[in-house]
């Protein structure tokens, strides 16, 4: 089936329909291995088994930045090539990236307190974080408050590319700054600086972080399709009952 | 397993993620229910959208 095809609901739900099963036990075979080696894997020499966390934390990490990026290239859709599904992936990622960022942001607080002897400090990486996760709500917010989906889908792609300056930002912040926050240790030009049996439990952890989102986006956008269903029919019966 | 002196924090990181993606599958089941519920609701009553009708030739429900 060529690409463009997908551009055409119909034929998204009834793709989408078959793939799911897939990718959700994939998801559930991807977190049973990853728990596992999370579990067993050994402690840091300097955070103990506090680093534990990190295989939550830095996969929701990941994808905060991640459902961003989705949504910066479904904002492209949405302006310049009027892709019909553009504007429905942006809108189903959204929620999504909300809640990744949340974890991020909750789970950091959780480890920051026993490592750095405070939840919370605002320097460049935290800060830049908690507004993503501001954009995030702000995004959510502008949705709801346009009725018409399509005027709400541009509004919410012009916010969202403006919004995506703030993914180099959070990026480079630890470079840029002085900041409690260590610097990169996996997605780095050198190299991941990370031992191999604490690397391999945080990237699996991370590709079942991946396929959660890909299973949960992929659901959402089916429910998008059908609620936008659903409002034009509803549309339609409100029109006949004025004629 | 032993967790160290921290094991409140761990737990409580591993909880919090734990339910978070509790939610997010919730909402997404939830909110499938809801929209399949609606569509099946419209089409019982016979509105269908355009498109619908023109491929399947029919002009029944409010659609017209």
């Amino acid at each position: 089936m060529p690409l463009i095809d997908l551009a055409n609901p119909t034929r998204f739900l009834a793709l989408s329909h078959r793939l799911l099963p897939w990718f959700a036990a994939a998801t559930a075979a991807a977190f049973a291995s990853g728990i596992y080696l999370a579990v067993s894997a050994p402690d840091d020499y300097q955070q103990g088994a506090t680093v534990k966390i990190m295989f939550v934390h830095v996969p929701a990490a990941w994808l905060a930045m991640g459902c961003w990026t989705v949504m910066t290239i479904a904002a492209l859709g949405t302006l310049v090539w009027r892709h019909p599904l553009a504007d429905v992936a942006a809108r189903a990622a959204a929620p999504l990236g909300a809640a990744f960022t949340a974890m991020c942001l909750i789970t950091g607080m959780l480890w920051g307190r026993p490592m750095w002897g405070t939840y919370w400090v605002w320097d460049g990486r935290l800060t830049s974080v908690l507004v993503l996760f501001l954009m995030y709500l702000g995004v959510l917010a502008l949705w709801r408050t346009v009725e018409d989906p399509s005027r709400a889908a541009r509004a919410a792609a012009v916010l969202t590319l403006v919004g995506a300056i703030n993914l180099p930002i959070i990026k480079f912040s630890v470079d840029w700054w002085a900041t409690l926050h260590q610097p990169a240790s996996v997605l780095r030009l050198g190299g991941p600086t990370i031992h191999s049996s604490l690397l391999t439990p945080l990237l699996v952890m991370a590709l079942a972080f991946l396929l959660l989102f890909v299973t949960l986006h992929l659901a959402a956008m089916r429910n998008e399709i059908m609620r936008r269903r659903v409002r034009t029919m509803l549309m339609l019966q409100a029109e006949a009952a004025g004629h | 397993m032993n967790l160290g002196p921290y094991a409140n924090f761990i737990l409580s990181a591993y909880g919090a993620a734990a339910l978070i993606v509790i939610a997010m599958v919730a909402w997404v089941a939830i909110d499938h229910r809801r929209q399949a519920r609606a569509l099946a609701e419209l089409e019982a009553r016979g509105v269908t959208r355009r498109a619908e009708q023109r491929q399947g030739g029919t002009t029944s429900g409010a659609a017209s």
